[in-house]
């Protein structure tokens, strides 16, 4: 058996890992964006014990590796008495970890937002999170749309630290194979050729999205 | 007979930032169908005034009325809730010197959007009421096109029917036309011209003295944060009592 018909052979296993990948990639995607998206206005809210509060977390994650953060997660927790399986330690580190990011990206943006068009919300009869939704929001996506498709690639590729605490991923089933067969290139190709995909579409979607901005004047930060 | 209720009382306002008082002590009465033109030197603190009668710029004493109930504070001297505030905001539109459309929607969006998602208007009605209005500014054409896509001229006819959309109870205008290219500025007075003839009860800060004299019943010239004349625009040009007044009337006319 040559080594790609090893890798063919083992394919179920790239395939789950793949799903595994995926999935964790989508939820803690979805979450990161919509508690940084949260975020957003507590971080620039009038109490400064709440914009203390936020700024340490969101500083604390941005100067911490990601897998120190999983390690502690999942095998620091236990010792006060919280054991998390892998995989919802995974998902809970990639969703707490990349909100910082996306919290922080989206409140620099709100910074460079012109006043008046919180102002002219305001003088509508928006405010809070309506305003924030309907207004605030949409922009700010549509303004940083390069950047966030940055951060949802670091999220992807930090996906493939968690093997480590033995989630059985897309990196976790190359490595596997590779262990098994001793075949040291050939799953580590495709594995690659796989994050790669993945990128390519999201670098696509980003692309739509910077499109549609520059169709309404926006993006240009 | 009892005495009308202004559409807008201000009373006693003032307002400071970093220790320098912008508007002292500033009172005024608006009735309903009247156009009111606040003129005055920049650094004046007119526009100041007309962001305290909103709460924009939350008034260091003072009040404000709208139709005879409190803005800003309830009966017993409490801050109103954001809520409470935003609905009062309702109530009265305001248009900016830097028109301050949404850019990521469209026309029709921009003038529907607040009935649709604070008034709670349904779509269809919101979208036929938002055309009827496109079409009195002139923009019905304009109606799927990006802000970013428009005119200084047109974006600001834009932000007037926006602000009428929400049906107010009388119209702020702060420096409508200062931004604006000359040749634009007509098609923007013409607008707010036909919108005094209408009805609405509207209050006016501006340099441009052509709708001041036209359009105005009565004018308000500011100086140093305080009301220094008022009067009709018959009174205000042809014989200011204050130098300061003359000054600026002799000024803006050469």
């Amino acid at each position: 058996m040559t080594d790609w018909e090893i890798v063919l052979k083992e394919w179920p296993r790239l395939a789950s890992g793949f799903g595994t990948t995926l999935l964790l990639f989508g939820i803690s995607a979805v979450g990161a964006f919509l508690l940084g998206a949260l975020m957003v206005g507590p971080l620039r809210s009038r109490s400064k014990i709440v914009r203390i509060a936020l700024r340490s977390y969101v500083d604390g994650m941005r100067m911490l590796p990601f897998l120190i953060f999983v390690y502690l997660l999942f095998y620091g927790l236990p010792t006060f008495g919280v054991k998390l399986d892998a995989w919802t330690a995974g998902l809970l580190g990639l969703t707490v970890y990349h909100c910082a990011y996306v919290a922080e990206i989206l409140r620099g943006a709100w910074d460079q937002l012109p006043v008046g068009q919180t102002e002219s919300a305001q003088a509508h009869g928006y405010h809070g999170l309506r305003l924030i939704r309907r207004i605030v929001l949409p922009q700010l996506i549509l303004n940083t749309a390069p950047v966030l498709g940055n951060q949802l690639i670091y999220i992807l590729k930090d996906t493939s630290f968690l093997m480590i605490i033995t989630v059985q991923d897309l990196t976790y089933a190359a490595s596997s194979i590779q262990s098994m067969y001793f075949v040291p290139l050939e799953p580590f190709l495709i594995a690659m050729a796989l994050y790669w995909a993945i990128s390519l579409l999201i670098e696509g979607f980003v692309r739509v999205v910077h499109g549609t901005a520059k169709e309404r004047g926006l993006g240009h930060a | 007979m009892p005495e009308e209720v202004p559409v807008l009382q201000v009373d006693g306002i003032s307002k400071s930032f970093d220790g320098v008082e912008v508007v002292s002590n500033v009172s005024l009465k608006i009735y309903s169908g009247e156009t009111i033109s606040i003129l005055g030197p920049s650094g004046s603190g007119k526009s100041t005034l007309l962001r305290c009668i909103n709460w924009l710029e939350k008034p260091d004493r003072g009040d404000v009325y709208l139709a005879g109930k409190r803005v800003g504070r309830k009966e017993d001297d409490q801050l109103m809730s954001d809520h409470e505030l935003a609905s009062v905001r309702t109530q009265m539109g305001m248009v900016f010197q830097s028109f301050n459309l949404w850019p990521h929607f469209t026309v029709l969006q921009n003038v529907i959007e607040a009935p649709v998602h604070v008034l709670g208007v349904s779509k269809d009605d919101a979208v036929v009421r938002g055309e009827h209005l496109l079409e009195k500014v002139g923009l019905e054409a304009k109606r799927d096109a990006y802000p970013y896509s428009l005119s200084g001229g047109q974006k600001q006819r834009v932000a007037i029917a926006r602000a009428l959309a929400m049906s107010p109870t009388v119209m702020l205008f702060d420096e409508p036309t200062s931004a604006l290219d000359p040749e634009l500025v007509g098609s923007v007075l013409q607008v707010m011209h036909d919108l005094r003839d209408s009805g609405m009860t509207m209050v006016v800060v501006s340099h441009e003295m052509r709708f001041a004299r036209e359009a105005a019943d009565r004018i308000v010239f500011m100086s140093d944060g305080i009301i220094l004349e008022e009067g009709t625009p018959e009174e205000i040009f042809k014989a200011p009592k204050h130098r300061r007044t003359q000054e600026f009337v002799a000024e803006i006319s050469r």
